[in-house]
Protein backbone atom coordinates (compact mmCIF):
# COMPACT_ATOMS: atom_id res chain seq x y z
CA UNK A 1 0.00 0.00 0.00
CA UNK A 2 3.16 2.38 0.52
CA UNK A 3 4.75 1.49 -2.80
CA UNK A 4 4.19 4.85 -4.44
CA UNK A 5 6.71 6.02 -1.32
CA UNK A 6 9.43 3.72 -1.43
CA UNK A 7 10.20 3.60 -5.00
CA UNK A 8 11.65 7.57 -4.72
CA UNK A 9 13.95 6.76 -2.45
CA UNK A 10 15.82 4.08 -4.42
CA UNK A 11 14.63 2.27 -7.32
CA UNK A 12 13.32 6.09 -8.88
CA UNK A 13 15.63 7.91 -7.29
CA UNK A 14 15.53 11.51 -8.57
CA UNK A 15 19.13 12.29 -8.15
CA UNK A 16 21.19 9.03 -8.68
CA UNK A 17 18.36 6.83 -11.42
CA UNK A 18 16.64 10.04 -13.12
CA UNK A 19 19.63 12.69 -13.43
CA UNK A 20 17.03 15.69 -12.25
CA UNK A 21 17.82 18.66 -9.80
CA UNK A 22 21.58 18.76 -10.47
CA UNK A 23 22.10 22.22 -10.16
CA UNK A 24 21.39 22.39 -6.01
CA UNK A 25 22.71 18.88 -5.66
CA UNK A 26 26.28 20.53 -6.37
CA UNK A 27 25.54 24.21 -5.06
CA UNK A 28 24.10 23.35 -1.72
CA UNK A 29 26.05 20.63 -0.90
CA UNK A 30 29.16 22.04 0.96
CA UNK A 31 27.81 21.56 4.30
CA UNK A 32 25.43 18.49 4.92
CA UNK A 33 23.12 21.14 7.23
CA UNK A 34 22.72 23.31 3.96
CA UNK A 35 21.68 20.18 2.24
CA UNK A 36 18.98 19.00 5.24
CA UNK A 37 18.06 22.46 4.70
CA UNK A 38 17.61 22.43 0.78
CA UNK A 39 16.40 18.94 0.63
CA UNK A 40 13.30 20.09 3.58
CA UNK A 41 12.68 23.23 1.69
CA UNK A 42 12.21 20.84 -1.41
CA UNK A 43 10.24 18.44 -0.23
CA UNK A 44 7.47 20.97 1.41
CA UNK A 45 7.27 22.55 -1.87
CA UNK A 46 6.91 18.58 -3.44
CA UNK A 47 4.51 18.03 -1.01
CA UNK A 48 2.39 20.98 -1.83
CA UNK A 49 2.68 21.07 -5.33
CA UNK A 50 1.70 17.56 -5.54
CA UNK A 51 -1.86 17.64 -3.01
CA UNK A 52 -2.83 21.11 -4.85
CA UNK A 53 -1.99 19.66 -8.37
CA UNK A 54 -3.77 16.54 -8.02
CA UNK A 55 -6.84 18.27 -6.10
CA UNK A 56 -7.38 20.79 -9.44
CA UNK A 57 -6.04 17.81 -11.90
CA UNK A 58 -9.87 17.97 -12.84
CA UNK A 59 -10.41 21.86 -13.63
CA UNK A 60 -7.01 23.05 -15.48
CA UNK A 61 -7.05 22.87 -18.99
CA UNK A 62 -5.06 20.61 -21.35
CA UNK A 63 -3.57 23.61 -23.31
CA UNK A 64 -2.46 25.65 -20.01
CA UNK A 65 -1.55 22.85 -17.93
CA UNK A 66 2.37 23.59 -17.42
CA UNK A 67 1.87 27.41 -16.73
CA UNK A 68 -0.59 26.53 -14.09
CA UNK A 69 1.84 23.87 -12.32
CA UNK A 70 4.41 26.55 -12.71
CA UNK A 71 2.03 29.28 -11.03
CA UNK A 72 1.51 26.78 -8.23
CA UNK A 73 4.65 25.89 -7.65
CA UNK A 74 5.93 29.67 -7.84
CA UNK A 75 3.48 30.35 -5.20
CA UNK A 76 4.93 27.95 -3.04
CA UNK A 77 8.23 28.72 -3.58
CA UNK A 78 7.45 32.11 -2.41
CA UNK A 79 5.70 31.16 0.44
CA UNK A 80 8.87 28.57 1.44
CA UNK A 81 11.13 31.54 1.56
CA UNK A 82 9.28 33.49 3.12
CA UNK A 83 8.69 30.78 6.25
CA UNK A 84 13.06 30.14 5.86
CA UNK A 85 13.45 33.68 5.72
CA UNK A 86 11.56 34.87 9.48
CA UNK A 87 12.64 31.29 10.96
CA UNK A 88 16.12 29.89 9.84
CA UNK A 89 17.97 32.91 8.70
CA UNK A 90 21.13 31.21 8.47
CA UNK A 91 20.19 28.72 6.13
CA UNK A 92 18.53 31.05 4.25
CA UNK A 93 21.38 33.13 3.79
CA UNK A 94 23.62 29.95 2.66
CA UNK A 95 21.07 29.09 0.34
CA UNK A 96 20.89 32.20 -1.22
CA UNK A 97 19.41 31.97 -4.86
CA UNK A 98 19.10 28.59 -4.89
CA UNK A 99 15.55 28.66 -2.30
CA UNK A 100 13.46 31.14 -5.25
CA UNK A 101 15.40 28.51 -7.80
CA UNK A 102 13.49 25.56 -6.76
CA UNK A 103 10.78 27.33 -8.70
CA UNK A 104 12.56 25.45 -11.64
CA UNK A 105 13.73 22.44 -10.35
CA UNK A 106 12.97 19.59 -12.64
CA UNK A 107 12.27 17.46 -10.39
CA UNK A 108 8.90 19.50 -8.81
CA UNK A 109 7.47 19.96 -12.16
CA UNK A 110 8.27 16.38 -13.40
CA UNK A 111 6.16 14.74 -10.81
CA UNK A 112 3.34 17.19 -11.16
CA UNK A 113 3.39 16.57 -15.03
CA UNK A 114 3.95 12.81 -14.61
CA UNK A 115 2.23 11.83 -11.78
CA UNK A 116 0.02 13.85 -9.69
CA UNK A 117 -2.00 15.16 -12.84
CA UNK A 118 -2.69 11.33 -12.88
CA UNK A 119 -3.58 10.37 -9.50
CA UNK A 120 -5.09 10.68 -6.21
CA UNK A 121 -4.63 12.55 -3.28
CA UNK A 122 -3.32 9.95 -1.31
CA UNK A 123 -0.81 8.35 -4.13
CA UNK A 124 -0.03 11.74 -4.77
CA UNK A 125 1.33 12.46 -1.32
CA UNK A 126 3.30 9.21 -0.84
CA UNK A 127 4.88 10.12 -4.09
CA UNK A 128 5.80 13.44 -3.04
CA UNK A 129 7.09 12.26 0.76
CA UNK A 130 8.98 9.24 -1.40
CA UNK A 131 10.45 11.78 -4.09
CA UNK A 132 11.65 14.18 -1.17
CA UNK A 133 13.51 11.62 0.73
CA UNK A 134 15.11 10.21 -2.06
CA UNK A 135 16.31 13.44 -2.86
CA UNK A 136 17.25 14.34 0.24
CA UNK A 137 19.03 11.13 0.90
CA UNK A 138 21.19 11.95 -2.16
CA UNK A 139 21.78 15.51 -1.22
CA UNK A 140 22.90 14.21 2.32
CA UNK A 141 25.00 11.65 0.80
CA UNK A 142 27.11 14.24 -1.08
CA UNK A 143 27.50 16.53 1.71
CA UNK A 144 28.52 14.03 3.79
CA UNK A 145 31.72 13.11 1.96
CA UNK A 146 32.13 17.06 0.88
CA UNK A 147 31.89 18.15 4.71
CA UNK A 148 33.50 15.51 6.08
CA UNK A 149 36.68 15.40 4.08
CA UNK A 150 36.92 18.92 3.25
CA UNK A 151 36.68 20.08 7.03
CA UNK A 152 36.85 17.36 9.29
CA UNK A 153 33.48 17.84 10.59
CA UNK A 154 29.92 17.04 10.27
CA UNK A 155 27.07 19.43 10.94
CA UNK A 156 29.74 21.94 12.36
CA UNK A 157 30.93 19.06 14.99
CA UNK A 158 34.86 18.24 15.00
CA UNK A 159 34.53 15.05 14.29
CA UNK A 160 37.47 13.22 12.46
CA UNK A 161 39.90 15.60 15.23
CA UNK A 162 43.11 17.92 14.95
CA UNK A 163 45.63 15.24 13.15
CA UNK A 164 43.43 15.03 10.02
CA UNK A 165 44.14 17.41 7.58
CA UNK A 166 41.39 18.74 5.95
CA UNK A 167 41.06 18.91 1.82
CA UNK A 168 39.92 22.13 1.49
CA UNK A 169 39.47 21.47 -2.22
CA UNK A 170 35.95 19.58 -1.46
CA UNK A 171 34.01 22.46 -0.30
CA UNK A 172 35.05 24.61 -3.02
CA UNK A 173 33.15 24.71 -6.54
CA UNK A 174 35.82 22.16 -8.08
CA UNK A 175 35.19 19.50 -5.11
CA UNK A 176 31.42 19.82 -5.61
CA UNK A 177 31.52 18.32 -9.31
CA UNK A 178 34.44 15.47 -8.29
CA UNK A 179 32.34 14.27 -5.40
CA UNK A 180 29.33 14.00 -7.49
CA UNK A 181 31.51 12.24 -10.37
CA UNK A 182 33.09 9.78 -8.29
CA UNK A 183 29.05 9.30 -6.53
CA UNK A 184 27.56 8.71 -9.71
CA UNK A 185 30.62 6.33 -10.66
CA UNK A 186 29.64 4.26 -7.75
CA UNK A 187 25.97 4.54 -8.54
CA UNK A 188 26.55 3.05 -11.76
CA UNK A 189 29.16 0.66 -10.50
CA UNK A 190 26.57 -0.60 -7.93
CA UNK A 191 23.64 -0.95 -10.58
CA UNK A 192 26.30 -2.66 -13.11
CA UNK A 193 26.94 -5.33 -10.71
CA UNK A 194 23.15 -5.56 -9.91
CA UNK A 195 22.44 -5.99 -13.89
CA UNK A 196 24.66 -8.94 -14.19
CA UNK A 197 23.61 -10.19 -11.11
CA UNK A 198 20.23 -10.80 -11.78
CA UNK A 199 19.99 -10.24 -15.84
CA UNK B 1 34.07 45.59 -9.61
CA UNK B 2 31.43 47.84 -10.48
CA UNK B 3 32.77 48.82 -13.46
CA UNK B 4 31.89 47.01 -17.13
CA UNK B 5 35.10 45.54 -17.00
CA UNK B 6 34.83 44.36 -13.58
CA UNK B 7 31.34 42.99 -14.24
CA UNK B 8 32.54 41.36 -17.55
CA UNK B 9 35.61 40.15 -16.18
CA UNK B 10 34.06 38.78 -12.89
CA UNK B 11 30.78 36.82 -14.97
CA UNK B 12 33.43 34.99 -17.19
CA UNK B 13 36.63 33.78 -14.84
CA UNK B 14 35.44 34.35 -11.16
CA UNK B 15 31.96 33.73 -10.86
CA UNK B 16 31.61 32.08 -13.65
CA UNK B 17 27.81 30.82 -13.84
CA UNK B 18 28.34 27.14 -14.74
CA UNK B 19 31.76 26.90 -13.14
CA UNK B 20 31.83 28.56 -9.34
CA UNK B 21 27.40 29.07 -9.26
CA UNK B 22 26.60 25.94 -10.17
CA UNK B 23 23.59 27.17 -12.74
CA UNK B 24 22.53 26.11 -15.92
CA UNK B 25 23.81 22.43 -15.22
CA UNK B 26 21.40 20.59 -17.02
CA UNK B 27 22.00 21.87 -20.31
CA UNK B 28 25.91 21.87 -19.85
CA UNK B 29 25.77 18.22 -19.38
CA UNK B 30 22.94 17.40 -21.78
CA UNK B 31 23.99 18.60 -24.78
CA UNK B 32 27.63 19.75 -24.83
CA UNK B 33 28.25 15.96 -26.62
CA UNK B 34 29.02 18.01 -30.05
CA UNK B 35 30.49 20.98 -30.48
CA UNK B 36 27.81 22.16 -33.33
CA UNK B 37 24.88 21.60 -30.07
CA UNK B 38 26.95 23.80 -27.72
CA UNK B 39 27.35 26.45 -30.09
CA UNK B 40 24.07 26.63 -31.14
CA UNK B 41 22.85 26.51 -26.97
CA UNK B 42 24.87 29.52 -25.96
CA UNK B 43 23.47 31.28 -28.74
CA UNK B 44 19.91 30.75 -27.36
CA UNK B 45 21.19 31.09 -24.16
CA UNK B 46 22.90 34.37 -24.77
CA UNK B 47 19.97 36.08 -26.55
CA UNK B 48 17.61 34.90 -23.92
CA UNK B 49 19.43 36.28 -21.00
CA UNK B 50 20.08 39.42 -22.38
CA UNK B 51 16.33 39.66 -22.57
CA UNK B 52 15.03 38.03 -19.90
CA UNK B 53 17.41 40.62 -18.25
CA UNK B 54 15.72 43.67 -19.47
CA UNK B 55 12.50 42.12 -19.23
CA UNK B 56 13.00 41.58 -15.37
CA UNK B 57 14.52 44.64 -14.73
CA UNK B 58 11.74 46.90 -16.11
CA UNK B 59 9.06 44.66 -14.86
CA UNK B 60 10.74 44.79 -11.20
CA UNK B 61 11.76 48.67 -11.01
CA UNK B 62 8.67 49.93 -13.10
CA UNK B 63 6.00 47.65 -10.99
CA UNK B 64 7.00 45.24 -8.72
CA UNK B 65 8.97 48.30 -6.47
CA UNK B 66 6.60 51.23 -6.67
CA UNK B 67 3.61 49.07 -5.33
CA UNK B 68 5.45 46.99 -3.02
CA UNK B 69 5.21 43.90 -4.64
CA UNK B 70 8.50 42.75 -4.26
CA UNK B 71 7.83 39.58 -2.55
CA UNK B 72 6.33 38.14 -6.10
CA UNK B 73 9.19 38.55 -8.04
CA UNK B 74 9.94 35.00 -8.39
CA UNK B 75 6.74 34.17 -9.58
CA UNK B 76 6.11 37.24 -11.93
CA UNK B 77 9.73 36.44 -13.93
CA UNK B 78 9.35 32.90 -14.69
CA UNK B 79 6.03 33.55 -15.77
CA UNK B 80 7.03 36.83 -17.86
CA UNK B 81 9.98 35.22 -19.19
CA UNK B 82 8.46 31.84 -20.20
CA UNK B 83 5.61 33.79 -21.86
CA UNK B 84 8.35 36.02 -23.82
CA UNK B 85 10.36 32.94 -24.96
CA UNK B 86 6.80 31.56 -26.40
CA UNK B 87 6.24 34.68 -28.09
CA UNK B 88 9.40 35.04 -29.61
CA UNK B 89 9.83 31.32 -30.58
CA UNK B 90 6.56 31.77 -32.58
CA UNK B 91 7.94 35.21 -34.60
CA UNK B 92 11.02 33.49 -35.63
CA UNK B 93 9.24 30.42 -36.80
CA UNK B 94 7.15 32.82 -38.78
CA UNK B 95 9.68 35.40 -39.88
CA UNK B 96 13.16 33.82 -39.65
CA UNK B 97 13.17 30.48 -40.29
CA UNK B 98 16.52 29.78 -40.96
CA UNK B 99 17.36 31.32 -37.67
CA UNK B 100 14.51 29.15 -36.09
CA UNK B 101 16.34 25.78 -37.35
CA UNK B 102 19.72 27.25 -36.01
CA UNK B 103 18.48 27.98 -32.14
CA UNK B 104 14.77 27.36 -32.03
CA UNK B 105 14.81 23.81 -30.89
CA UNK B 106 17.12 25.07 -27.90
CA UNK B 107 14.76 27.92 -26.68
CA UNK B 108 11.61 25.94 -24.94
CA UNK B 109 14.50 23.89 -23.27
CA UNK B 110 16.24 27.02 -21.91
CA UNK B 111 12.87 28.62 -20.25
CA UNK B 112 13.13 26.69 -17.18
CA UNK B 113 16.48 27.01 -17.30
CA UNK B 114 18.08 28.12 -13.69
CA UNK B 115 21.07 30.04 -15.26
CA UNK B 116 18.33 31.99 -16.99
CA UNK B 117 15.97 33.54 -13.60
CA UNK B 118 18.96 33.02 -11.76
CA UNK B 119 20.49 35.70 -13.59
CA UNK B 120 17.25 37.57 -13.59
CA UNK B 121 16.96 37.17 -9.50
CA UNK B 122 21.12 37.81 -9.03
CA UNK B 123 20.58 41.42 -10.87
CA UNK B 124 18.26 42.96 -8.70
CA UNK B 125 19.82 41.31 -5.74
CA UNK B 126 22.93 42.85 -6.47
CA UNK B 127 21.34 46.15 -7.05
CA UNK B 128 22.59 46.90 -10.80
CA UNK B 129 21.62 49.49 -12.86
CA UNK B 130 19.91 48.81 -15.94
CA UNK B 131 23.46 48.93 -17.75
CA UNK B 132 24.91 47.08 -15.47
CA UNK B 133 22.52 44.32 -15.62
CA UNK B 134 22.66 43.44 -19.36
CA UNK B 135 26.53 43.88 -18.78
CA UNK B 136 26.32 41.44 -16.39
CA UNK B 137 24.08 38.99 -18.25
CA UNK B 138 26.46 39.54 -21.77
CA UNK B 139 29.23 38.66 -19.25
CA UNK B 140 27.64 35.42 -17.66
CA UNK B 141 26.56 34.57 -21.12
CA UNK B 142 30.14 35.00 -22.21
CA UNK B 143 31.09 32.70 -19.71
CA UNK B 144 28.76 29.94 -20.32
CA UNK B 145 29.78 29.87 -23.77
CA UNK B 146 33.35 29.57 -22.90
CA UNK B 147 32.66 26.89 -20.47
CA UNK B 148 30.17 24.63 -22.77
CA UNK B 149 32.62 24.86 -25.61
CA UNK B 150 35.55 24.41 -24.01
CA UNK B 151 33.95 21.12 -22.29
CA UNK B 152 32.06 20.00 -24.75
CA UNK B 153 36.03 19.79 -27.07
CA UNK B 154 37.01 17.60 -24.13
CA UNK B 155 34.27 15.62 -23.99
CA UNK B 156 34.56 14.76 -27.47
CA UNK B 157 37.80 13.24 -26.86
CA UNK B 158 36.52 11.07 -23.65
CA UNK B 159 34.87 9.03 -26.07
CA UNK B 160 37.89 7.40 -27.52
CA UNK B 161 40.08 6.23 -24.50
CA UNK B 162 39.75 3.48 -22.33
CA UNK B 163 38.41 4.04 -18.78
CA UNK B 164 36.46 1.39 -16.09
CA UNK B 165 32.78 0.71 -17.52
CA UNK B 166 31.33 2.80 -14.26
CA UNK B 167 33.06 5.96 -14.90
CA UNK B 168 31.75 6.42 -18.48
CA UNK B 169 29.51 9.34 -19.77
CA UNK B 170 27.87 11.17 -17.06
CA UNK B 171 30.81 10.48 -13.90
CA UNK B 172 34.38 11.33 -15.99
CA UNK B 173 32.28 14.23 -17.80
CA UNK B 174 31.93 15.63 -13.83
CA UNK B 175 35.17 14.99 -12.98
CA UNK B 176 36.58 16.78 -16.38
CA UNK B 177 34.33 19.72 -14.95
CA UNK B 178 36.13 19.91 -12.01
CA UNK B 179 39.04 20.32 -13.44
CA UNK B 180 38.02 23.26 -15.15
CA UNK B 181 37.08 24.53 -11.96
CA UNK B 182 40.05 24.47 -10.54
CA UNK B 183 41.75 25.84 -13.87
CA UNK B 184 39.50 29.20 -12.88
CA UNK B 185 40.29 29.23 -9.41
CA UNK B 186 43.40 30.93 -10.10
CA UNK B 187 41.47 33.73 -10.71
CA UNK B 188 39.33 34.09 -7.17
CA UNK B 189 41.95 36.02 -6.56
CA UNK B 190 41.70 38.96 -8.82
CA UNK B 191 39.56 41.68 -7.37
Amino acid sequence: MLKELTKGIIKENPLFVQLLGVCPSLATTGSLTNALGMGAAFTMVLIGSNLIISAIKSFIPEQVRIPSYIVVIASLVTVIEMLMEAFVPDIYAALGIFIPLIVVNCIILGRAEAFASKHGLWSSLQDAVGMGIGFTLALAIIATFRELLGTGKLLGIPVLGAAYHPMLILILPAGAFITMGFVFAAVNYLRQRNEVRHG
Amino acid sequence: MDSTFGIIFSAIFVTNIILSQFLGLCSFLGVSKSLKNSLGMSAAVAFVMILATILSWVIYYLFLVPYDLVYLKTLVFILSIATLVQLVEMFMKKNMPTLHKAMGVFLPLITTNCAILGIALINVQRDYTFAQSITNAIGTAAGYTMAIVLFSCLRERLEGPEMPQCMRNLPIALITASCMSIALMGMSGIH
